[in-house]
């Protein structure tokens, strides 16, 4: 199925552009725009960034692959990332991802049954004084306990995905 | 805690200071006016060398001097990119500054393109932090809005234009060239240098790269002068001014705090960090300013015998006793790096530190130079094996030599920035990993109790 921005957020682009002295420099943009509709980059979007912004889809595929937030697969309605890297290790970031691994019924880098969280490892993500901590979609939760995690995790259940 | 009144965290306790009314009512935009209306490039290029601002993305290269490598050429436009890529494990203060003082980068960018001439200026920040990308668009929004930001600042008829650029998840985009090449839509990999990005940077245009921190200092520079706000720290005038210090992992108040340049890590530790976390675990290990930065270790003195050492006056004292400036950390063998240290206590075994840094690396070299690319990979394979107790003996020579590799022979500073703090563990705690080695079997590490059980709470 062919891939098509909505004209609101054509509309983000047109500006987008005006940014930069050329087209290529709005790609990384561009490919954020798309995920927040689409919610991976399929390879029709891969397909529909490279004609807008005239460059070959190898070329944005080797952008897409470069980066680790842009995902490149079906990804759940919203997905959780748990910093592991040394300053939350030591504060607990462990007992985090043990917890919802056990609660999400998958392991990091799989998606819950319900396809509603999808749960993956991330290095640092410069919220070291306040580890342990997740990052849900687009919001940092700090500080973490399980309790206050558990409280987290049931409002993001009824909440629509972050992506339309 | 430092008398001194806090400059760059003057707003921090203020209400809504990210929204420009209250910004202004507090002082912003005083030195921008200024800079813009009453100040020559020069002169303001003047204060920023005497301020002498060691960049504080983690080079500590003085901004004032980088910004006098540029060179425009007829018909050359020169930019200036922001770095706010801000990814290295322990730091987390750029975000601050973003978060809740956005007015304050933009007036540092205002006076910076003035004294530059550069007529636009890209912000870029790592893709992670979405809602500091928000902050600051808003707040640009306002800028726009007042013509603080645009064609005509304050009257000026001087054009600055200001974006946001959003990164999506690499490390290596905080090293000045992979982050030029991911402003202009390609994958991070660092350029070849020569040329610098002050000769040929972005859009092959000259260039100057600086921290968001660094920014963030030039308007309390230009009001109060270069000199003046040089002297205010410890270690004037080749290290200047006042910065911000991060803080985290064993202590009770770990966060951002503003201080002169030069207080100890002995400070930073028990004055601003409040202690260590449990009362009855001492200090075993500090990273002071970001994981590339090698880890000090309390009970080892400063060796400065020779009177014309630059350590000579903390001779047989801790090496937390020892001034945080960039020039006596580089000469303590370790680097003040962004001066965001990593704590750890009695309970942290340093083979399991290390591996989880060495994770790190491993994920985030971009692959482009073959030494960094397998290398990274090696170092984690090797203590791997070792943390699952299948380590041989040979394995702890074989991390020197695997680090010794990478050192030096890549195109960026990555591979030096992984294998610098391995050495730095493996020399300082080496009876750990022959012991880890010796015991051959898998480390009964870290994942103390009582610290899990802060975490637990009452769901446990």
């Amino acid at each position: 199925m062919a891939f098509a921005l909505t004209p609101e957020r054509e509309r983000e682009v047109d500006e987008l552009l005006t940014h930069y002295p050329n087209k290529r420099a709005a790609l990384i943009p561009v490919l954020w725009i798309c995920q927040r509709q689409h919610g991976w980059i399929s390879p029709e979007v891969v397909a529909w960034v490279a004609q807008r912004l005239e460059l070959s889809t190898a070329v944005v595929t080797g952008v897409v692959t470069f980066y680790t937030m842009f995902f490149q697969h079906p990804v759940g309605s919203h997905v959780i990332w748990v910093c592991r890297t040394l300053s939350c290790d030591l504060r607990g970031a462990k007992v985090i991802q043990d917890h919802l691994e056990e609660k999400l019924g998958c392991h990091a880098g799989g998606t819950s049954k319900d396809g509603k969280f999808t749960l993956l490892k991330a290095e640092c993500l410069a919220a070291c004084g306040q580890a342990p901590m997740v990052q849900i979609d687009d919001d940092y939760h700090e500080n973490l306990t399980l309790e206050k995690l558990d409280q987290i995790i049931e409002s993001y259940r009824g909440t629509p995905s972050a992506q339309e | 805690m430092s008398e001194q009144k806090p400059l760059l965290t003057s707003r921090y306790e203020i209400p809504n200071a990210h929204t420009i009314e209250v910004a202004e009512k507090h002082g912003a935009y005083k030195s921008a006016r200024k800079a813009l209306l009453t100040m020559k490039p020069e002169d303001i290029r003047a204060e920023v060398k005497k301020a002498s601002i060691r960049g504080r993305g983690g080079a500590g290269f003085p901004a004032g001097v980088k910004w006098g490598f540029l060179n425009p050429q007829e018909g050359e436009q020169v930019y200036l990119v922001i770095n706010g890529d801000e990814s290295e494990p322990g730091t987390f203060k750029d975000r601050t500054i973003l978060n809740v003082d956005p007015h304050r980068l933009i007036e540092g960018i205002l006076i910076t393109c003035w004294a530059i001439g550069a007529h636009t200026a890209y912000v870029y920040i790592r893709g992670e932090l979405a809602h500091s990308i928000k902050s600051l668009d808003a707040a640009l929004a306002e800028a726009r809005a007042k013509g603080y930001v645009g064609e005509k600042p304050f009257g000026k008829p001087f054009e600055i234009q200001i974006y946001t650029h959003s990164g999506a998840g690499a490390y290596i985009c905080g090293e000045e060239t992979a982050l030029l090449n991911s402003l202009e839509g390609r994958r991070g990999e660092p350029r070849l240098k020569p040329p610098f990005p002050a000769i040929k940077g972005a859009f092959d245009q000259p260039t100057i790269v600086n921290n968001v921190e660094t920014i963030a200092a030039v308007p309390d520079v230009i009001e109060m002068g270069g000199e003046p706000w040089c002297n205010l720290s410890r270690l004037a005038p080749a290290d200047g001014g006042v910065r911000l210090y991060g803080i985290s992992g064993h202590v009770k108040r770990p966060g951002i705090y503003e201080a002169p340049v030069g207080i100890t890590m002995r400070e930073l530790i028990d004055v601003y960090g409040g202690g260590m976390l449990h009362d009855d675990r001492p200090l075993k290990a500090v990273i002071p300013g970001g994981s590339s930065t090698p880890v000090l270790r309390p009970d080892l003195k400063v060796d400065a015998k020779k009177a014309d050492h630059p350590l000579h006056p903390w001779h047989g004292q801790s090496e937390i006793d020892v001034p945080m400036g960039v020039d006596t950390y580089r000469a303590l063998g370790t680097m003040l790096g962004t001066c965001c240290a990593i704590v750890m206590d009695s309970s942290v075994n340093m083979v399991e530190a290390c591996r989880n840094l060495m994770r790190f690396y491993q994920h985030e070299s971009c692959g482009q130079c073959t030494p960094c690319r397998e290398g990274t990979g090696w170092l984690l394979d090797t203590l791997d094996e070792i943390c699952e107790g299948r380590g041989r003996p040979e394995d702890v020579h074989r991390l020197v030599e695997i680090a010794n590799n990478m050192m030096g022979n890549t195109i960026c500073a990555f591979a030096d920035g992984t294998a610098m703090p391995l050495l730095g563990f493996v020399q300082k705690f080496r009876e750990e990993f022959v012991a880890a080695v010796e015991k051959g079997r898998p480390l009964q590490a870290r994942h103390d109790d009582s610290t899990a059980a802060l975490v637990r709470g009452r769901a446990a």
